[in-house]
């Protein structure tokens, strides 16, 4: 659906050229959310602004549902606009009008006829749950509000790839997650692709199937997102993961954990799909002589699979503790001893 | 009290208003057409903008700022022979309208100007990428979005230009500032002067009123 090949945006300034995006290579295929994270300024926003024209590559060439968006110009890249919509991070609302109005604002850009308009927004309204305010003006809504308005307006004309630039980043925890369960309910329902940025790793787990991770310009990891929570390679990418699996306060308890317990061994379990699903404590407990402290777990659910953390902490015999790690390790559970006591 | 009210020659006030009022309204309306249209040419013209073109825009900034500058007075006089060549004539209500566009027009633009600045420009790129034209931009975006500093800026320009046609008054355009000068100054009737000015403020206080009623009901922010 999106294919990306060689691209490369320099934006020319007083102290050299800055060089946004270093040769990306892009595949996203058909009805796939894709998501990009990085820090600002690692260029995605520049990445993603190139998928409908905003910007034009300085290299390389960007295709998306079969137009080289990177190419076309004029009638034919407006054309090509309405079927690659975008949604803001501040949601890009017209105040001077309400909301039925600013989701008929692109239909009447597209030229649709004013009944055939007005039956469209009923039924984004109704898509998006925001029966009730349709002639409320922007200033009178909620952040969650304003972007589900900026959602609706988005798919009125029927788009094939919808573009969602840091579309949580100004919204409180619950209404992003309202926003994220909205977009995974459109991309089942409509079959459409998503591509979105954003630099909150949560937003990746819970809706994207893939996730590609820029630093200064460049995509350093790619892969479906289990995989990459389970196996993160390159440093900024564990620093992402950790994010979601690995709560601020967590070294700080181990570590005060570890004072108070100077025997045995703090242990961080990895369980990935499946291992999620099974008594393992209750084994380890019921095989090895050792007493089991449970110390603070997480599991984070991604559209591909169940991930989960957990941190034990295990007493008893040395050679027991062996046996209980290598049960674990068994299991297809990954096991790494924090410290031993 | 009798003699206050034969002292003021009421139907020549009343006609004096009526051409206060003539050339006030025809020359707002000129101002604002005209003044919109420079000023969407010089935000569209700026870097950064749909129609960014430097030599444009300082050219018509150029030309903004030098008609801006020079005293309304001032604009009269050196217009006398543009005036002339357009309508053949100096004298009257419509031989000061040239003179109190061109003043005001420029004046008007930069407001235009300050209130395109002000939208939010996320809000140009959403229309863009939602494969708007530039007229879809100008006339769906733009203006809408702007319009609240458009009326409040076309309100000032309005007081203005009242202000203007009673100092074009005293060249020979007629109206309250010709009616002031002609029979309070030189007919020695300082009460004749401020029957003019009530005129005047209360013309003023309309314009004023309506002006904030229709800024406020379009502003939906």
């Amino acid at each position: 659906m999106i294919s990306i090949k060689k691209v490369s945006k320099i934006f020319p300034s007083k102290q050299g050229h800055l060089k946004a995006v270093d040769d990306v290579n892009l595949e996203i295929q058909e009805g796939e959310i894709f998501g990009v994270i990085g820090y600002s300024g690692a260029g995605k926003s520049t990445l993603i602004r190139m998928l409908n024209g905003l910007e034009l590559p300085t290299d390389g060439t960007v295709t998306v549902a079969g137009r080289v968006i990177s190419k076309i110009k004029g009638a034919e890249l407006r054309k090509a606009r309405q079927e690659i919509s975008m949604i803001f991070q501040h949601f890009n609302l017209l105040w001077s009008r309400t909301v039925s109005e600013n989701i008929a604002f692109p239909l009447e850009i597209a030229g649709v006829n004013s009944s055939q308009r007005k039956k469209r927004v009923q039924e984004l309204i109704k898509l998006v749950g925001l029966e009730g305010r349709e002639n409320a003006y922007p200033s009178q809504l909620s952040g969650g509000q304003k972007q589900r308005v900026g959602i609706a307006r988005a798919l009125a004309n029927n788009p094939k790839v919808l573009l969602c630039d840091e579309a949580t980043s100004a919204l409180d925890p619950q209404t992003t997650d309202s926003i994220l369960d909205l977009l995974v309910d459109i991309n089942k329902r409509l079959g459409l692709t998503i591509v979105l940025i954003t630099h909150e790793m949560h937003v990746i787990r819970k809706i994207c199937h893939r996730v590609a991770v820029m630093e200064s310009g460049s995509v350093v990891e790619l892969g479906p997102v289990l995989d990459v929570f389970k196996n993160p390679e390159q440093p900024i990418t564990k620093r992402f993961v950790q994010q979601v699996t690995e709560p601020e306060e967590t070294k700080e308890t181990t570590q005060h954990l570890l004072e108070l317990y100077p025997h045995g061994c703090v242990v961080q379990l990895s369980f990935v799909g499946e291992t999620t699903e099974q008594p393992l404590i209750t084994n380890v407990i019921r095989n090895c002589d050792v007493v089991v402290n449970i110390l603070q777990g997480k599991i984070s659910h991604t559209q591909n699979g169940s991930y989960g953390t957990l941190f034990i902490h295990l007493d008893g015999q040395v050679s027991e503790i062996q046996k209980a790690i290598d049960y674990i390790h068994s299991q297809q559970v990954g096991v790494e001893v924090i410290s031993n006591g | 009290m009798a003699d206050f009210m034969e002292m003021v020659k009421w139907d020549k006030l009343m006609e004096a208003t009526r051409e206060t009022m003539y050339m006030t309204s025809i020359s707002v309306f000129a101002t604002f057409v005209l003044g919109l249209l420079l000023g969407l040419l010089l935000f569209l013209t700026d870097k950064g903008n749909i129609w960014a073109n430097r030599t444009v825009n300082v050219v018509v900034g150029g030309i903004v700022n030098i008609f801006r500058s020079i005293p309304f007075i001032i604009l009269v006089v050196l217009l006398i022979p543009f005036t002339k060549l357009l309508l053949g004539t100096i004298l009257g209500a419509n031989a000061a309208l040239p003179a109190l566009i061109i003043g005001a027009a420029p004046f008007y633009a930069r407001m235009v100007e300050i209130a395109l600045r002000e939208i939010d420009k996320g809000v140009i790129e959403a229309s863009q990428s939602m494969g708007a034209t530039h007229g879809h931009i100008i006339f769906k975006v733009l203006i809408p979005e702007s319009l609240p500093a458009l009326i409040s800026g076309i309100t000032v320009t309005a007081i203005s230009l009242i202000g203007f046609t009673a100092m074009a008054g005293i060249i020979g355009a007629g109206g309250l500032g010709n009616f002031a000068y002609l029979y309070g100054f030189q007919g020695n009737k300082p009460i004749v002067t401020l029957v003019a000015t009530i005129a005047i403020l209360i013309i003023v206080f309309i314009v004023q009123f309506i002006g904030d009623y229709f800024t406020k009901k379009t502003d939906k922010r």
